[in-house]
């Protein structure tokens, strides 16, 4: 696997909830620029717990604790603001969160009212349009920007969510199994969605669908009891995997 | 099997039994409410007139007139209205902040030593009598000031109000899905303006509700106000002297064989009072809820 332009690079991460249990175990991998990195694994892997890492949501919780470095464009994030971090690395979780009390329109702003970012009418509606239209969501809720967030259905809500991640020009967006509370259609969707979008930023996604890591990323990484196990094109994990664990996981035999 | 049917028929009967016991102790409980409801009603209700809301308490000698030539008492109970609704005004502009800030910090750390002790203090606060509280914001405020005062007397209702705000506030934003200020953290906001912008907005109705039951429970509250407020019988907008209030008025009438009759009035408002605020907090609860 050849990496050309790394953004997003994890140096011997580790991240341990107490001193007896590490979720995560010296993971060393390098995300490559304006692509789709998928993070596949069974459940309690530590894939998730990685990803939280990256947008230092540790930080909340004086019990976790996180070693080694993660660096964004060669910078250690892990020794720099949380909320300059995640101003340049966004995050979207598994169930969509709009803020229930804010209008669709508020909620795409969010990020810039949680900074106390100052806009004019024009810039912000000019915001809320673009990144509406950038997640597929403008025509269906134009008319009804002032409705609340919470109106909408679960996987419009998804993509307000992502709508309003974007909107601050995340450098990396990390997606937490966006689509695990979705239907069929909704997912399909968000997968365009994120197909479509990694042209502007790169995207970090944690998924337990194999299928879903085939057919959106390029690059997988696999995860087991917290170590990175394999890491690979997404094409060559899939046909030929080198480690046994990634191939019984891949064809069921473990998950 | 037939053995099994009388075994169900039995079931059924011992469960019907059950739940008529229950329906009728649940109707027993609400029996003194009613009756106490129906009391007041009644001997309350010929009292309300405008004037019984616009004047003072009328002095004894005047109540002994009215009386002596068969009239009704005239005044009414605007001076106490005035200054409970003077005191609880300054007892709540104080409380709601700081109980709304203690109540969220509890919430969010309640795993550190500091918020266990001080959510300890909160449930001692909560449980301390009002007549231990009037007594040493007498020595703290009416002492110091030299005078009983509205002051002293929001002093005490602020005391009391406190854990109740503190408690429900905590409980309201500890039920809020974690998600939701993770989502706000991670758009980059910092602790307080995520606080200020997503998490209070969104136990608004649980902390408005927390609110408007701590204002109903303190506003009958009798034993703080004689250490403090005193009393006073005519209106008066000053807040450092004397001032009287609804509770303080019916405990007045009581001592004054003269002004007994008023009590009624002033209980059915106290108490009309108390349940629409009631009310209102369960209106804006299920709709938050919802």
């Amino acid at each position: 696997m050849e990496l050309v332009n790394p953004i997003l690079e994890f140096k011997k991460t580790c991240v341990s909830y107490s001193k007896q249990t590490m979720a995560v175990k010296y993971v060393s991998a390098a995300i490559e620029r304006n692509t789709i990195t998928a993070i596949m694994g069974p459940s309690g892997c530590g894939k998730s717990t990685l990803l939280r890492a990256a947008n230092l949501m540790h930080a909340l919780y004086p019990n976790i604790r996180v070693d080694g470095e993660i660096l964004l464009n060669g910078q250690n994030i892990l020794s720099m603001e949380p909320i300059e971090v995640r101003r340049k690395i966004g995050m979207v979780f598994q169930r969509p969160t709009p803020f229930p009390t804010m209008s669709i329109y508020d909620n795409v702003l969010a990020g810039y009212s949680l900074n106390g970012i100052r806009l004019s009418k024009s810039e912000r509606n000019e915001i809320v349009e673009k990144c509406l239209r950038n997640v597929a969501l403008w025509d269906e809720v134009k008319d009804v920007l002032n409705k609340k967030g919470t109106f909408l259905s679960g996987g419009q809500q998804q993509r307000l969510c992502i709508a309003r991640a974007l909107a601050m020009k995340p450098e990396v967006l990390l997606m937490d199994e966006p689509t695990s509370a979705l239907d069929p259609i909704a997912t399909k969707h968000i997968e365009d969605l994120i197909l479509e979008l990694q042209k502007d930023v790169t995207i970090l996604i944690v998924t337990h669908n194999m299928g879903q890591a085939k057919r959106i990323s390029s690059r997988s990484m696999f995860m087991y009891l917290g170590d990175l196990v394999e890491y690979d094109d997404t094409e060559k994990m899939f046909s030929n995997p080198t480690d046994e664990r990634t191939r019984a996981y891949l064809t069921g035999k473990m998950g | 099997m037939i053995m099994n049917d009388m075994k169900i028929l039995q079931r059924l009967y011992t469960d019907k039994i059950f739940k008529i016991a229950v329906c009728l102790f649940a109707a027993l409980t609400a029996i003194p409410l009613f009756a106490i409801l129906g009391e007041v009603l009644i001997k309350g209700y010929s009292q309300l007139s405008w004037s019984f809301f616009t004047e003072p308490t009328p002095t004894a000698y005047k109540a002994m007139q009215a009386v002596a030539a068969g009239e009704p008492i005239p005044g009414g109970i605007a001076n106490g209205i005035i200054g409970s609704v003077i005191m609880l005004g300054m007892a709540t502009v104080v409380a709601v902040p700081i109980g709304i800030l203690c109540g969220v910090y509890l919430a969010e750390n309640s795993k550190k030593r500091f918020a266990i002790i001080v959510s300890y203090i909160t449930d001692l606060l909560q449980g301390t009598p009002s007549v231990i509280i009037g007594i040493i914001t007498y020595v703290w405020v009416v002492v110091p000031m030299k005078g009983y005062s509205a002051i002293a007397g929001s002093v005490a209702l602020f005391i009391m109000m406190l854990p109740l705000i503190i408690r429900s506030t905590e409980e309201t934003v500890k039920i809020l899905p974690a998600s939701l200020k993770e989502a706000g953290l991670a758009l980059g906001g910092n602790n307080a303006r995520v606080t200020l912008k997503v998490i209070l907005p969104s136990a608004f109705g649980g902390i408005f509700t927390g609110i408007l039951l701590a204002v109903s429970r303190v506003i009958g509250e009798t034993a703080p106000l004689m250490f403090t407020a005193l009393g006073c019988s005519f209106i008066r907008w000053d807040i450092d002297k004397p001032i009287s209030a609804v509770p303080l008025l019916i405990w007045e009438f009581f001592n004054d064989p003269n002004l007994q009759e008023l009590i009624w009035g002033a209980s059915l408002f106290l108490l009309i009072f108390v349940l629409s605020l009631n009310l209102t907090a369960k209106y804006f609860a299920k709709k938050w809820n919802s």
